[in-house]
């Protein structure tokens, strides 16, 4: 056990922070100091300054392009990254299909995607869920059915967030309806560009256009693009799922969320002629939520740390998905209530930049405890494979 | 002790109710998204003939002699359906501060056309700097010549875009002072702001705004009329989001047992269950302290005071309780823009500012 800084950690700090006050456009820098939202174009503006110096995918392994750092220097990265406000980039291809792609794509399959993904040349997007395949994801319908050198598929996604500025999406399908309904769905690889695949944006409660649905008619999908065996799909969606759990322990955007909270309650007037900050309420408000995440990021790190050893994400991820979206949750709440009358504004009005995004965040935001395995799912995860409460 | 309603009280709620059906949630997103006010004077107008917009007024102030009991009554109703019109603005908020604080002659030019929907009516009381509190207002009135002049701006005004008249409180020799602005009155700048709720307010700024004499409510204190009308529209607000909870209580239920995953009603699984129960709690707390509240208000009695906060702190926590729920329990779905319970879960953010919110009141009896 060691949570001390070596010198050459600390130097990487330096150089991270020197890289830092170079590379961030001005227009970025500006955004980030008022808290705002950063539209994808600009996300894929700062994902390919950070592809340009090679450090674009921390967690990948160094023969697949990534920095080759260790725990800690991953650890100072993100801590920097986040101080200075930036974005978190697109997660489909560098933390959720990049990866699995890694583990059990072939080598032409890793040759094709894995260079794009990194320099972010090619934009991913994640179909997963149907209609009626939420938390029963198994229960998916969408087919894939083999004709020749392809796959035919049919079928919609939904929740395919940000699919309107994607190039590629990956898909649970289903290839077979032998036996049980998990073992016969495959892990494909789809070109958005193909004929029969139509992609749908809906506004979502903060007004933003994340969630699309997807629709596929007879898209003709090359076999060289199913990933792993053919129906062995929920082998790769499971080990996704633990990566994505990891990605939403969201311990950056919780961090930024406080960050913003201390900001609106140190500039915002309390009726008394100080300032929200020095009001005892408020104040212990945030300090008790800066102390949970201080708990929630360590049990991160600890995750982080037996990834590094090589362990893959195991249920205990589901842990830190719990705990970072009710987090960010709480955060988000408690910035609007710091807005006290501001708080009917819907980017509207004489308010303060810092407070523009609050009422939208805090909508949108309530999808954090529903998305990438609902909070309930989580926790039947936890009680089963952990804790291993006897199931009905 | 009775809670029921009077047969006349229930024959109210039944008209309301089936008002609302016919103009629920679907209406509301069809004036959002149009140009316009976001209301309809017509429906406006018919709710004045109906006589809802003058149940809480005296019969000597030309009101039907009811109480804030009646007005409760319909914005519950109103609330489960999302309706548009103003009036917890107009009837309640501005409404009750001229009841208290007008004379005759400003209640005929005010109070009388809104009773019968010709006007609306906003109160603007409340800045950013002085969140909920009335002693630290900034807008500032002096008296000129006969009259005064008013400074100073208020945002996110409920109705303030569209009122008629607006109720503006100002500060005023060291104390707090009540105000009537036209809506055509020289040097009052208003812009239609889009609200959480997807409504619209109004953002106005007085400046060298004249006001003759008779434009300032002098029957009572001023600070003492503003305390009780916005005592009186906290109880009407959580009265609204009675409506509003059981309305997103309702939808959820029922998703719990139309939706299926794992081959099962997922309102089968009782983790979902027991939630479904805590939030039917929850909502039965509001509408017992919602009840008390409105028939406290009217009441001088300090106990008026305790209740109204408790009132209001219940929409805070188990209120917004409720609403995120529905949410979580509705899933991806209750995200969208497309479903109709994150409208439902918007407005009740809005009412939770209305006379303060649960913060607020709690301290004040500290």
């Amino acid at each position: 056990m060691d949570l001390s800084f070596t010198p050459a950690h600390e130097a990487f700090r330096e150089e991270v922070r020197a890289f830092l006050s170079e590379a961030i456009p001005p227009a970025h820098a500006e955004k980030a100091q008022h808290f705002a939202h950063f539209a994808h174009e600009e996300v894929m503006v700062w994902h390919r300054i950070l592809a340009k110096k090679g450090w674009v995918a921390p967690h990948w392994p160094k023969e697949h392009g990534g920095p080759g750092w260790d725990a800690t220097q991953r650890f100072i990265f993100d801590e920097e990254v986040t101080r200075a406000g930036m974005p978190a980039l697109s997660p489909f291809g560098l933390v959720m299909v990049g990866p699995l792609i890694q583990r059990f794509g072939s080598e032409a399959q890793k040759a094709r995607f894995l260079p794009k993904i990194l320099s972010g040349e090619e934009v991913w997007c994640q179909g997963y869920s149907e209609p009626g395949a939420g938390s029963d994801l198994a229960s998916l319908r969408m087919s894939a059915e083999e004709d020749g050198d392809h796959f035919v598929v049919n079928g919609q996604k939904t929740w395919t967030t940000y699919a309107q500025y994607a190039d590629w999406i990956f898909c649970l399908v289903r290839t077979s309806n032998d036996g049980k309904k998990q073992s016969g769905i495959s892990f494909l690889l789809v070109d958005l560009k193909t004929e029969g695949v139509n992609v749908k944006p809906m506004e979502t409660l903060g007004s933003t256009p994340a969630f699309c649905d997807t629709y596929f008619e007879n898209a003709r999908v090359p076999k060289e693009n199913l990933l792993g065996p053919l129906n062995g799909g929920w082998t790769l969606a499971k080990a996704l799922l633990g990566h994505e759990r990891t990605l939403v322990a969201a311990v950056s955007q919780t961090e930024r969320t406080l960050q913003q909270a201390r900001h609106i309650a140190e500039t915002t007037p309390s009726p008394d002629g100080r300032m929200l900050i020095d009001d005892p309420h408020y104040r212990r408000r945030l300090v008790e939520l800066e102390l949970r995440l201080r708990a929630h990021r360590v049990t991160n790190y600890r995750a982080l740390a037996q990834q590094q050893k090589g362990h893959h994400p195991g249920p205990e991820s589901s842990i830190l998905k719990l705990v970072g979206s009710e987090l960010v949750q709480a955060a988000d709440e408690l910035c609007l209530e710091l807005m006290g009358p501001s708080s009917r504004s819907w980017f509207s009005g004489d308010i303060p930049a810092a407070q523009h995004w609050v009422g939208s965040q805090y909508c949108y935001n309530r999808a954090t405890t529903i998305y990438a395995g609902s909070n309930e799912i989580q926790k039947n995860v936890i009680s089963k494979l952990i804790l291993g409460l006897p199931q009905k | 002790m009775d809670f029921d309603l009077s047969e006349d009280q229930k024959m109210l709620q039944r008209t309301v109710a089936d008002f609302a059906k016919a103009n629920g949630p679907d209406r509301f997103r069809r004036l959002r998204d149009a140009d316009g006010t976001g209301w309809e004077k017509a429906t406006w107008s018919q709710m004045g003939e109906l006589g809802w917009l003058a149940v809480p007024f005296s019969e000597a102030h030309g009101g039907f002699g009811g109480s804030l009991v009646e007005a409760s009554i319909v914005l519950t109703e109103l609330g489960k359906a999302l309706v548009p019109e103003p009036y917890l603005a107009s009837v309640c908020l501005a409404g009750q501060a001229l009841a208290f604080g007008a004379n005759e002659a400003q209640r005929t030019a005010y109070l009388a056309p809104m009773m019968e929907g010709q006007t609306s009516l906003a109160l603007a009381a409340f800045e950013a700097g002085a969140r909920f509190a009335l002693d630290a207002i900034e807008t500032r009135a002096e008296r000129t010549g006969e009259g005064y002049t008013l400074n100073g701006a208020k945002a996110f005004v409920l109705n303030g875009h569209a009122a008629d008249a607006i109720v503006v409180a100002a500060a005023i020799d060291g104390e707090l002072g009540l105000f009537v602005v036209e809506a055509d009155d020289a040097g009052l700048q208003r812009t239609t702001v889009r609200l959480f709720d997807g409504r619209r307010g109004g953002e106005l700024r007085f400046e060298a705004l004249k006001l003759p004499a008779n434009r300032r409510l002098e029957e009572a204190p001023a600070s003492k009329v503003l305390e009780r009308a916005l005592e009186s529209a906290s109880a009407a607000a959580v009265s609204e989001a009675v409506g509003v909870t059981k309305a997103m209580l309702a939808m959820t239920l029922d998703y719990l047992k139309t939706r299926e995953q794992f081959d099962s009603k997922i309102g089968a699984f009782q983790a979902l269950q027991h939630r479904a129960v805590d939030m039917f709690v929850e909502s039965e707390l509001l509408a017992s302290i919602a009840l008390e509240a409105t028939m406290l208000a009217a009441t001088a009695g300090e106990e008026r005071i305790e209740s109204i906060a408790a009132a209001k702190h219940q929409l805070a926590k188990g209120g917004l309780f409720i609403a995120r729920q529905s949410i979580q329990l509705h899933g991806g779905i209750g995200v969208t823009d497309e479903a109709d319970i994150g409208l439902f879960f918007k407005r009740l953010h809005v009412l939770n500012t209305v006379g303060g919110d649960g913060d607020h009141h709690v301290r004040s009896l500290l």
